[in-house]
């Protein structure tokens, strides 16, 4: 199952990049997509955690707010930026991940990493240690309202 | 399209507005770790606003769909590259200038019930 939906992804993919519908050139994408197939069923790539399946669903309402959350940070570092003097107040601090799996742990801190303004310098089990440009995104980040929203993510909601 | 052209040139100008202060901050600010921070919005807002403005150029075509898989790709590899270089410049020993730190809020280290599994 898990195997004809990415063979399916890796094929409308390379139709998607190729724009060619002759009937040689469909042949040479098909037997491309059925060998990286292969391979990756070989590596055992395609577990829960290498092709999150489960949360694409998910991801369709997780993203739009994350987009969101960049915009709104990614402005205030901006404003950061602009400010003349000293506008920057750096903070380091550790929070705690409430995710069970580690696809949803790494969401976490990589959309952590991708909100401008803070980034997570290290994992360790469920404790992630944030560096924060401002000390108001790491109060935030302590808070949990993002922490909350990547469980939520990872539950399916 | 004139509508068109005005909503894509402006988002290729505010794109490209961010990247200069993006720019500029990398130049302001003090330590590896805040210059990480300014260069992150280049890679997010600027480069998010640019391809957007770009994407409304090229319409309902191929090329739409090729500038939405390199931002997709943009998203995914980039908190990876950030991540792997903060923890390199701790690794290093490189002391990050900060005003305050609440590292010792939480001890490092698992939590009992910490999720490892897949």
């Amino acid at each position: 199952m898990r195997l004809i939906s990415f063979g399916m992804i890796l094929f409308l993919f390379w139709l998607s990049l190729s724009g060619y519908f002759k009937a040689f050139l469909l042949t040479g994408g098909l037997l491309c997509t059925l060998f990286v197939l292969y391979v990756s069923r070989r590596m055992k790539l395609l577990d829960s955690e290498g092709y999150p399946a489960h949360l694409l669903a998910a991801a369709s309402t997780y993203w739009p707010w994350l987009l969101w959350e960049i915009i709104k940070a990614g402005w205030s570092v901006t404003k950061a930026i602009l400010k003349p003097g000293r506008s920057i107040s750096p903070v380091m601090t550790r929070v705690v991940a409430g995710q069970h799996t580690s696809a949803g742990i790494a969401t976490y801190a990589n959309s952590i990493t991708l909100t401008p303004g803070t980034i997570t310098t290290g994992v360790k089990g469920n404790i992630l240690t944030v560096h924060a440009l401002e000390r108001s995104g790491a109060l935030d980040l302590e808070d949990g309202g993002m922490d909350a929203r990547v469980s939520r993510f990872e539950r399916g909601g | 399209m004139i509508l068109l052209d005005v909503a894509s040139w402006a988002l290729i100008l505010a794109g490209s507005a961010f990247i200069i202060v993006g720019a500029l901050g990398i130049l302001r600010f003090p330590d590896v770790y805040t210059r990480m921070h300014a260069a992150s919005v280049i890679d997010t807002l600027g480069a998010g606003f640019l391809f957007a403005g770009l994407m409304l150029q090229a319409g309902f075509t191929q090329v739409t769909l090729k500038l939405l898989f390199i931002l997709l790709l943009f998203f995914f590899t980039g908190p990876v590259i950030t991540h792997a270089l903060a923890q390199a410049a701790l690794h290093a020993g490189l002391k990050p200038e900060i005003d305050e730190d609440r590292r010792d809020r939480l001890r490092d280290g698992s939590l009992p019930d910490a999720g490892r599994q897949p």
